[in-house]
């Protein structure tokens, strides 16, 4: 079905559009949901538990489970040994000399990076078993920042590809050089985008078995698809797929694209099962979730525009590295590809240049995550078109309607290939103005601004592509490569109707939903389709590789419900109606046509003639004698659908990435607070033109739901990284996500232009916001501060820093001794300091060199063995307050330099992570035959400490290193080494005439 | 009282309104009992560093994290889940409320957050917007957005408000 | 993310507490609500041998007001003192600072004196403790008992003056001085998270005294002349508290927090009366 057909001839029950509430709640509300974890599992089930590396690059010298193996319920473990024995590395879309496996082999490339799996009897067992499992690694350079490691003398992640840019593509389209000789104006721009997810409220789970008999894995898990990702497992599970069957559970917690990425772990605890003879059960815990899942890549972009004298943008030059972490994982490079058709947005450029670059970095692998590559694209865009207004001294609203794709011109192709659809962004754009109160926002800002405030509009215009192309991802190879493999194109989905003996309906689609409410909407079709009730329709969505139809694109992402799973649902409810009325029509021996399903009964139009659609279904099952001679009996319809305009790439890499383009038109007003630099929303007007809407209910839910993301990612998400690559964002103290007071409440327009391409004229509509909503917020704020380089995550202290802090000087004697802290923070600490020690300077360097006196001043060293010369293993107890490990330790004094100064190292690993770090020591002869002993440290911590700690690590180091010298000072001599901090501090202000 | 880390501890309370009892070390975290050793899986865990608040449950009356607290700790008191709302008759006016302010979607937050809303009507009659969002903001839920349930619990503040209206009329007229 | 094995004792007396925390040394930890200590234990950042539950102590839950000061009971929730009648009259300061401490639901469980104890430099009571002059009283297992001023109690970063075999018993907040105005603001990133930056005031006549919270490694309290400009002393304040960059904010920022909002607070001004009214419940 290509044209646009009305759904809706019958139009009787007005199913299809209604405000219906939710069939899924009755069960959530009462605690009475199914998910992962609440399902019952086999008697002998094991529990897992994963061990993550600490550091973000290093070899794997040698790992001893042995010491875990020896623990009380401990059943097996997994390790790269079994995996290398048992698996293969997972196939990926860019051919390149890279292994990615489920287990590290012979590296790890990212902090949180899975090393090998414990089995045991409860989680509690297997968690303490990590902790007894030796792993020596021999760390190695990292390369964190992306610009850095896409230069050329950056450490390799995989050696043998010679970079860590693993992809680089070139396209032109239209005439873009000429476009840019003739340019009136240039408006450049250079934007990074930050690392965010969306972290689903539910981690991963996944229950898997193994059966030996048959070789075949059996693997339930919170997987949202794309099914093409089953087929990835199966090769490095080395099974034919039909060895390997992949079950999702009835519910499921949220995914926002983030659970497509439980993928490596399905194939992990496949192995694991395999390993234990025993089914395994793994549930994935919040740490494990943020530091090593998945994220949204974070992107670095320069964008230009060459632009005529009344703000027509030409044509465009972009310029993108995607930064996808320490992998490629199917289906990267997907970030850039699923956007490639409308990199142009809503607007008519013909004329473009792109240079997509992909990098890999010591970071978590990148995966799906809602907007997919939208914020990253309308981040540049947006912002571009914001200063072109600025430079070009235009009303940034004007720009955006001067380059509005005309009314009137829809199906239209875009310069790289998307073809838009439907819809009208001029009449839409108005709209928007008009309901949302733009003037009266105007005003306010008027308003504002002469009362000395710092109050600014940001507008957005986007494009929301929906069902994705799955020969979109074949835009990263050239045309040549695409020939020798085969093209690749469309997006199958499907939907299986069934009506039982008694009349009853069901229905299952291959739509794995995460909380979307696809069964109320499946309902709805098919309530109006065959005038049944809808409570009457019993929907399924749990999928089941062995028994289930489904096909690569089967899944939830792309926001493809609403245009290709309901259509689906649609298209296998017209075929169920059309048998039923052939045999009725049959038995009343009147047309087809007259037969009308409605109210539970089947009637034929003018007529007295009518039954119970259950009765007239029930005959396909006990009375197929009766039926007409092509009827076969029986009633379950399963519709695939595929829509022919999902082309492969062309040989010019024309790409029509989506099947569909919803239309989004965003503004909103902010306050910045001068002092504080907090930013207030007050006021979001967020308009969309999703095509038809089936259940306005859950597309107001969706928009909502993605603008409380967008704007969690404008103002406070991120996942941050430190320079030696550890993960700084372990816990939701860390990782901010908004609440229920951040948010406030959008005004929500809608604008309904069908679209032709789909069998109900809808459009997703569940990311656009996540892609608007982040860029407009900061166009708003770019407008309040009249700044153009806005980096989000804006958070207080980022947008104080940009109204400028003017900071006094620092008071002579105040807060000298205090060393700057590491630039940025993170977990490199340094800082310098000293002591006064009674004796010489070689009495103290004697004393430094004897163990008993190293043993004596190391807080909580428990015991001190000598390993070479100067050179010791410590068993240590480090900590402040609560929080408190065991460190198994390497101590060593070097660089001896008697009686000037010599060097204090320590490196080890406990229960929380790693720690290294080293302290300069110089000995100088004061007055009163005294030392004086200065020290510098730098310190790095790893791990889990790394990850949850970020805000006290400073501080907490300064207290255990200060603690050291203390001790020696004790022991040396017993006196008091110096006025603390503290006590200066207070002598200060007394001094002052505070309090005495 | 001791109990050995290794040893396992009988632990009784009054889960929604009955008896009941289980097994549990003193590590067990108390939503690990109520899930898998009490069965009542409708009280989920998101961050287990108590944050995030899908595992709320009311512990003699007070919406408290499961994740914060240890089985043994529970012993002897009244504990509230989720599964403790729903009436003979269906589901209750918070219930209905979520349902009809299309307050989740996941629905994995809810449990938590129903239960938060329970003690809050209690304690509070007549909120504010404000005073909403202030005790909603102990829950993070990914897919709403959170003015379904702002509305949903306003809503209910004044229904039940206005049930109880005539009544406390009728005390004022007797007296 | 499940806690490392631990022995778990409910003593039922003070005594029998601190005889317990005299035995077991460092292996040991007290938990009375546990919204600290539990998350540190599930992530395994402590893994300590045996666990102390105060709840089976009857006589530590008690809200009293004494003559000069508003004694607190280790017993005692947050939620319980901030539903004590008569808060905001006896010690103002807790009734604005209280609403930002966590969220409705770990206000529940959470103590007051476990907060004390715990001596997180960004956390609400401590500040609270700080700027009001408070005392501490530890009890040990011989049953004595001693009182420490606030600002010898905290020592640094989660790291305070109570010894081994010390139980908190009482946490004491000075009461409402007639004639002073009390003021609290507070950063963060989002509500209920640790303070960016707080700040606390007392506000006489003559004087103002000034608490920060979330810069130093402790909360830190200062007098300030009222009536001179504060400029100087705000700087120098700024200043001397070793502020420092993390993932959320800069130390610059810090400082000039402390700097434009010290001044603020101590010049009162309409964002103090919003607060007041926002944060109520």
């Amino acid at each position: 079905m290509n044209a646009f057909e009305p759904a809706l001839r019958e139009g009787q029950s007005g199913q299809i559009g209604r405000r219906q509430p939710r069939i899924e709640d009755d069960a959530l509300l009462q605690g009475r949901g199914r998910y992962a974890d609440d399902l019952a599992v086999a008697p002998g089930t094991l529990h897992a538990a994963v061990l993550r590396s600490p550091h973000a690059h290093a070899r794997l010298v040698g790992l001893d489970a042995s010491p875990a193996l020896a623990m009380p319920g401990v059943h097996a473990v997994l390790t790269g040994e079994d995996v290398k024995r048992w698996a293969r590395p997972f196939p990926v879309g860019v051919r390149q000399p890279m292994e990615h496996w489920c287990l590290a082999v012979d590296k790890v490339r990212y902090v949180g990076e899975p090393l090998a799996v414990v089995m045991a009897e409860s989680r509690y067992l297997a968690e303490d078993a990590l902790d007894a499992i030796r792993v020596d690694y021999q760390t190695l350079p990292v390369a964190v920042d992306t610009e850095a490691a896409i230069a050329a003398d950056a450490p390799l992640l995989h050696e043998a590809v010679g970079s860590n840019v693993v992809s680089e593509r070139h396209f032109r389209y239209g005439d873009p050089e000429q476009a840019f000789a003739e340019a009136e104006h240039r408006v450049a721009l250079k934007v990074r985008v930050p690392r965010s997810s969306c972290t689903p409220m539910e981690c991963y789970v996944v229950l898997a078995e193994y059966d030996p008999a048959s070789a075949s894995y059996d693997v339930l898990a919170n997987f949202q698809g794309p099914y093409a990702l089953h087929t990835v497992m199966a090769r490095a599970l080395k099974v034919p797929g039909n060895r390997f069957r992949l079950r999702t559970p009835p519910d499921s917690g949220g995914s926002f694209g983030i659970k497509q990425g439980v993928f490596p772990y399905v194939v992990m605890m496949g192995l694991a099962a395999r390993k234990a003879g025993a089914p395994v059960k793994w549930v994935e815990d919040r740490l494990e979730h943020l530091q090593g899942a998945s994220s949204a890549t974070n992107r670095m972009t320069e964008i230009e525009a060459a632009v005529t004298r009344d703000g027509r943008v030409t044509a465009l030059y972009w310029d993108q590295v995607d930064d996808c972490g320490a992998y490629l994982r199917a289906p990267e490079p997907a970030t850039f590809y699923r956007m490639h058709g409308n990199l142009t947005g809503a607007y008519a450029i013909r004329h473009l240049v792109v240079r997509n670059r992909v990098a890999l970095t010591n970071k978590t692998p990148t995966g799906l995550n809602r907007g997919f590559g939208g914020p990253q694209i309308y981040f540049a865009l947006e912002r571009l078109m914001q200063r072109i207004a600025v430079e070009l001294d235009l009303d940034p609203l004007e720009v955006i309607r001067r380059n509005l794709v005309p009314s009137g011109s829809f199906p239209y192709r875009a310069a790289a290939g998307a073809l838009l659809d439907s819809g009208d962004y001029p009449a839409a754009v108005e709209q928007g103005i008009h309901e949302g109160g733009l003037e009266e926002l105007l005003a306010h800002r008027e308003t504002a601004r002469r009362e000395g405030r710092l109050y600014g509009i940001g507008y957005t215009v986007a494009v929301e592509p929906s069902i994705s192309n799955m020969g979109y991802i074949t835009t990263a190879m050239t045309p040549e490569e695409r020939r020798k493999a085969g093209p690749k194109n469309g997006a199958v989905s499907t939907a299986t109707i069934s009506v039982g003996p008694l009349g009853d309906v069901s229905a299952h689609v291959s739509s794995t939903p995460q909380g979307q409410g696809h069964r109320t909407v499946v309902a709805q079709v098919i309530a109006e389709v065959l005038g049944v009730p809808l409570e009457s329709i019993s929907v399924n969505v749990e999928l089941d590789t062995g028994k289930d139809a489904w096909s690569i694109a089967s899944g939830n992402y792309s926001s493809r419900f609403s245009g290709a799973v309901a259509g689906a649902v649609y298209q296998a409810a017209v075929k169920v109606r059309d048998r039923l009325a052939g045999i009725a029509a049959a038995q009343w021996q009147v047309e087809a046509s007259r037969i009308r399903f409605a109210e539970g009964q089947v009637i034929v139009n003018d007529s007295e003639l009518s039954m119970p659609f259950g009765r007239l279904a029930g005959a396909t099952h006990w009375a197929p004698g009766t039926l007409p001679e092509d009827e076969p009996g029986g009633l379950r319809e399963t519709a695939f659908w595929s829509p022919p305009q999902l082309e492969a790439p062309d040989d010019d890499d024309r790409i029509n990435s989506s099947l569909c383009y919803g239309f989004i038109f965003d503004y909103c007003g902010v306050e910045v607070d001068r002092i504080t630099g907090q930013v207030r929303l007050d006021r979001y007007v967020t308009l969309h033109d999703a095509g038809r809407l089936l259940n306005p209910d859950l597309v107001d839910g969706q928009v909502r739901g993605a603008f409380a993301q967008g704007l969690g990612a404008a103002l406070m998400e991120e996942f941050t990284y430190g320079d030696d690559g550890s993960f700084q964002s372990g816990t939701f103290a860390d990782y901010l996500v908004p609440t229920s007071v951040e948010v406030p409440e959008p005004l929500i327009l809608h604008r309904e232009t069908p679209s032709p391409f789909t069998p109900l004229g809808a459009k997703g509509v569940g990311e656009g916001n996540n892609m608007s909503t982040p860029v407009c917020i900061a166009n708003a704020v770019a407008d309040a501060l009249g700044i153009a380089d806005i980096e989000l995550p804006l958070t207080p202290s980022k947008v104080r820093t940009l109204i400028g802090i003017e900071e006094p000087a620092r008071p002579q004697g105040v807060g000298e001794d205090q060393t700057a802290p590491a630039a940025g923070g993170g977990s490199r600490l340094t800082a310098s300091d000293s002591v006064t020690l009674p004796g010489s300077p070689q009495a103290v360097f004697d004393t430094l060199l004897d163990p008993e006196t190293l043993q004596a001043i190391i807080p909580g060293c428990h015991a001190l063995e000598l390993t070479g010369e100067n050179a010791y293993r410590a068993d240590v107890t480090v900590g402040v307050g609560m929080i408190r490990a065991r460190f198994d330790a390497q101590v060593a004094l070097s660089d001896l330099d008697p009686p000037h100064g010599l060097r204090l190292s320590g490196a080890g690993t406990s229960a929380m992570g790693s720690a290294e770090g080293s302290a300069q020591i110089r000995l100088t002869e004061v007055e009163g035959g005294q030392t004086r002993l200065d020290y510098d440290y730098d310190a790095a911590v790893g791990g889990k400490v790394a990850s949850v700690g970020g805000r006290m690590l400073q501080s907490a180091s300064r207290m255990i290193i200060g603690q050291i010298f203390a001790r020696l000072a004790q022991r040396m001599g017993g006196a008091a080494p110096r006025l603390s901090l503290w006590q200066r501090l207070k002598g200060l202000f007394a001094g002052r005439g505070g309090r005495s | 009282m001791h109990a050995r880390a290794d040893q396992r501890i009988r632990v009784t309370l009054t889960l929604n309104g009955r008896e009941r009892s289980g097994y549990a070390e003193p590590r067990t975290q108390l939503c690990d009992f109520l899930r898998h050793e009490l069965g009542a899986t409708g009280t989920h865990v998101g961050c287990e560093h108590g944050v995030c608040g899908a595992c709320t449950v009311r512990v003699d009356g007070r919406a408290s994290r499961s994740c914060l607290m240890l089985a043994v700790q529970a012993e002897g008191r009244r504990l509230d889940t989720v599964e403790s709302l729903a009436e003979e008759e269906g589901l209750s006016d918070l219930q209905q409320a979520f349902r009809r302010h299309h307050a989740l979607q996941c629905g994995f937050c809810t449990a938590g957050i129903l239960m938060s809303c329970e003690e809050f009507l209690d304690r509070v009659a007549d909120p504010s917007e404000a005073q909403v969002r202030d005790m909603l903001s102990g829950h993070l839920c990914r897919c709403t957005g959170y003015t379904g349930m702002v509305q949903a619990v306003l809503d209910v503040a004044r229904t039940r408000r206005e049930a109880t209206v005539p009544d406390s009329q009728q005390e004022n007229n007797d007296v | 993310m499940k806690p490392a094995a631990f022995d778990y004792w409910r003593p039922s007396s003070r005594r029998e507490a601190c005889e317990l925390l005299h035995e077991h040394g460092d292996e040991a930890r007290l938990i009375a609500g546990g919204q600290s200590l539990m998350a540190v234990l599930n992530m395994r950042l402590a893994q300590p041998k045996h666990l102390l539950d105060i709840a089976g102590i009857e006589d530590l839950h008690y809200i009293e007001r004494r003559d000069d000061h508003l004694a607190v009971g280790a017993g005692v929730t947050q939620a319980e003192l901030l539903q004590y009648p008569g808060l905001a009259e006896a010690v103002p300061l807790l009734a604005l600072a209280m609403p930002w401490i966590g969220h409705w639901q770990t206000r529940n469980r959470g103590t007051v004196c476990g907060s004390i104890a715990h001596a997180d430099p960004s956390a609400e009571l401590p500040l609270c403790l700080a700027t009001l002059g408070g005392q501490v009283v530890l009890e040990n297992r011989r049953g004595k008992s001693r009182r420490v001023m606030a600002e010898d109690f905290f020592q640094g970063v989660l790291t305070t003056d109570r010894r081994q075999d010390e139980l908190i018993t009482e946490v004491r907040f000075p009461l409402a001085r007639p004639g002073a105005e009390y003021r609290f603001r507070e950063v963060a990133m989002r509500h209920g998270d640790f303070a960016i930056v707080a700040l606390a005031a007392v506000v006489d006549s003559n004087r103002v005294t000034l608490g920060v919270g979330g810069v130093a490694d402790r909360p830190v309290s200062r007098e300030l002349a009222r009536h001179a400009d504060p400029s100087e002393a705000l700087n120098a304040l700024a200043w001397s508290l070793g502020a420092e960059d993390d993932a959320h904010a800069t130390a610059a920022y810090r400082r000039q927090l402390i700097r434009e909002l010290g001044r603020e607070l101590i010049a009162g001004g309409p964002r103090d009366e919003e607060n007041a009214h926002a944060r109520q419940g």
